[in-house]
């Protein structure tokens, strides 16, 4: 089954992509991802500087989905340079993924990427728990449109917008982010989790950001909704475990989908089985490419 | 989420190291690792070295977490997740064991598990150092080094490696202690043709194989590892650099 498809003028050999901030900060890891079947991965958000992002406890590994704080950990973009390279040049296809302050510093992290090869440039608009960055600037819609426009005027290579769910109507965002080649929905959950032992939160930033198969129907509800109002492609993120997911939010107005949680569920492996069973579901189906699905819930 | 567990004892190994014992159902095997957690401070990846009816870590005190696991008594709580990570294999029937300083806490339950006929190489900085050397007696031998000479041979435990393998004559090594050590240990094992398993440590934060901090050469120290074995010829990292929690490299 010829699972290919054409992404904001990017040929993908599937449409399943490394979501970031899983597997993605270094070289050797995102070649691995990409030998495991990936159509592409994402690198870790990286900023202009350094950070190390928040004490331990970082993660908390909940019954139904993944809870993080992270906090944009990263070497700083000049030292991701051989990252990035190392994985351009074992052949795979990276979408350089970056965080800023604003318009300024995302078109400078963008023309960065650009120069070390990647195939795209994914703003992280939507990172929900590092201050200044992240959601911060991606629920104001006017904020966004500035960012997405600097970028495209710094670079040649088709740019990502990458939106957060903690917003109460998506659709001014997707309409603000529209002048971007493509947009992701979504990012994590805003959330939390308290010990009840400790009698207090668990991750040391105390709020971070939910994922895994809890949050699907949120994800495929935004793709769902960004359709009707943008004619940019969609990629669906949230909860994408499974090849039924896949097709849900194919449906539901995705052209491709990103996979994070999933490969603590499944493996690095997850994407040869995402594969196997997207294809099993086209065949019985009736459906011979990956298009013919795309929107097909909205009649 | 973690599992609050009530401490049942906690021993003094060494001056500077304890280790604290606790009641936990799930199966833990040598080699792997809990997410430690004493809530107010971080959470830190140890080793399991009692892996029975009550598991245990072994802490050395080096900073402030370790300090504060050291100040635990018997009839507090702890706070883990795990374990995590893959363990040292059983294989071979004379088995090379070497490790230096606390390394020991994750070798000690494969010495007891393990049903070979076992010599141990343990190396540490001075006979204050030194812990688990009866344990370890009990079902293997031991030899013991000391870079000070205050106990065994003086020197690193790498010196005591020609001898073993003339007189032991291993068919497996299995290592765990500073990452200079492993080299040496790897090295000379792998030119004699003897399989190694080495235990490898890297700045952890998920632990469960999403957030690539410990990645090394595409290996996950958490979930692949923390024990490797044929993968060392191809982990370029071994012996040369680390990064740290940003995820820049350090020279080892």
């Amino acid at each position: 089954m010829n699972l290919g498809v054409r992404l904001s003028g990017i040929e993908l050999r599937n449409p399943f992509l490394l979501a970031s901030g899983v597997l993605g900060e270094t070289g050797e890891s995102m070649l691995r991802v990409w030998n495991a079947g990936a159509g592409g991965v994402v690198t870790k958000s990286i900023g202009l500087s350094p950070r190390e992002g928040y004490p331990n406890p970082v993660i908390v590994v909940l019954p139904h989905g993944l809870l993080n704080a992270m906090g944009l950990p990263g070497p700083g973009i000049e030292e991701f340079a051989e990252e990035v390279r190392t994985a351009v040049e074992g052949g795979a296809v990276v979408i350089g993924s970056v965080f800023g302050a604003g318009p300024d510093e995302f078109a400078r992290l963008a023309r960065r990427m650009e120069e070390y090869g990647v195939s795209a440039v994914e703003l992280n608009l939507s990172c929900p728990h590092a201050r200044g960055y992240g959601m911060e600037v991606g629920i104001d819609p006017e904020m966004v449109r500035e960012i997405v426009e600097a970028v495209k005027s710094a670079v040649g290579i088709p740019v990502w917008a990458k939106l957060t769910p903690n917003v109460a109507d998506i659709r001014p965002i997707v309409e603000a982010a529209s002048g971007a080649d493509a947009i992701v929905l979504m990012n994590t959950l805003r959330a939390m989790a308290i010990d009840i032992r400790a009698r207090r939160p668990v991750l040391s930033n105390v709020f971070g950001g939910y994922s895994g198969p809890a949050v699907k129907p949120v994800g495929v509800r935004l793709v769902y909704e960004a359709y009707e109002v943008t004619d940019k492609p969609i990629i669906g993120v949230g909860g994408v475990t499974t090849g039924e997911d896949v097709a849900e939010y194919l449906m539901a107005g995705a052209s491709a989908v990103q996979v994070g949680s999933a490969v603590y569920y499944r493996g690095v492996e997850v994407f040869r089985l995402l594969a196997i069973e997207l294809s099993h579901i086209m065949e019985e189906e009736g459906f011979s490419t990956v298009q013919e699905m795309v929107g097909l819930a909205h009649g | 989420m973690h599992r609050c567990v009530r401490i049942e004892d906690v021993r003094r190994e060494a001056r500077d190291v304890v280790s604290i014992l606790f009641r936990d159902p799930c199966i833990a095997l040598p080699g792997q690792f809990y997410m430690v957690w004493l809530p107010g401070h971080e959470e830190v990846p140890m080793s399991v070295s009692f892996t029975g009816m009550l598991k245990g870590i072994t802490v050395r005190a080096v900073g402030p977490t370790t300090r504060a696991l050291h100040s635990l008594e018997a009839d507090d709580r702890l706070w883990i997740r795990g374990p995590y990570g893959r363990c040292y294999s059983i294989r071979g029937s004379r088995p090379l064991v070497v490790a230096g300083g606390t390394g020991i806490a994750s070798l000690a339950p494969l010495v007891e598990e393990h049903p070979g006929d076992v010599l141990t190489l343990l190396g540490a900085r001075t006979s204050e150092d030194l812990f688990f050397v009866e344990r370890l007696r009990a079902s293997s031998e031991v030899w013991v080094s000391t870079d000070d000479g205050s106990e065994g041979h003086a020197g690193p435990v790498t010196d005591l490696l020609e001898r073993a393998v003339e007189e032991h004559e291993p068919d497996i090594v299995y290592t765990c202690g500073p990452e200079a050590m492993m080299v040496k240990v790897y090295a000379f094992a792998s030119e004699r043709d003897i399989a190694v398993e080495a235990s490898l440590e890297r700045y952890m934060k998920c632990g469960i194989g999403i957030c690539d901090s410990c990645s090394v050469s595409g290996y996950r120290v958490c979930r692949d590892g923390p024990v490797f074995s044929d993968e060392l010829t191809e982990i370029y990292e071994f012996g040369r650099f680390r990064r740290d929690p940003s995820g820049r490299r350090v020279p080892i």
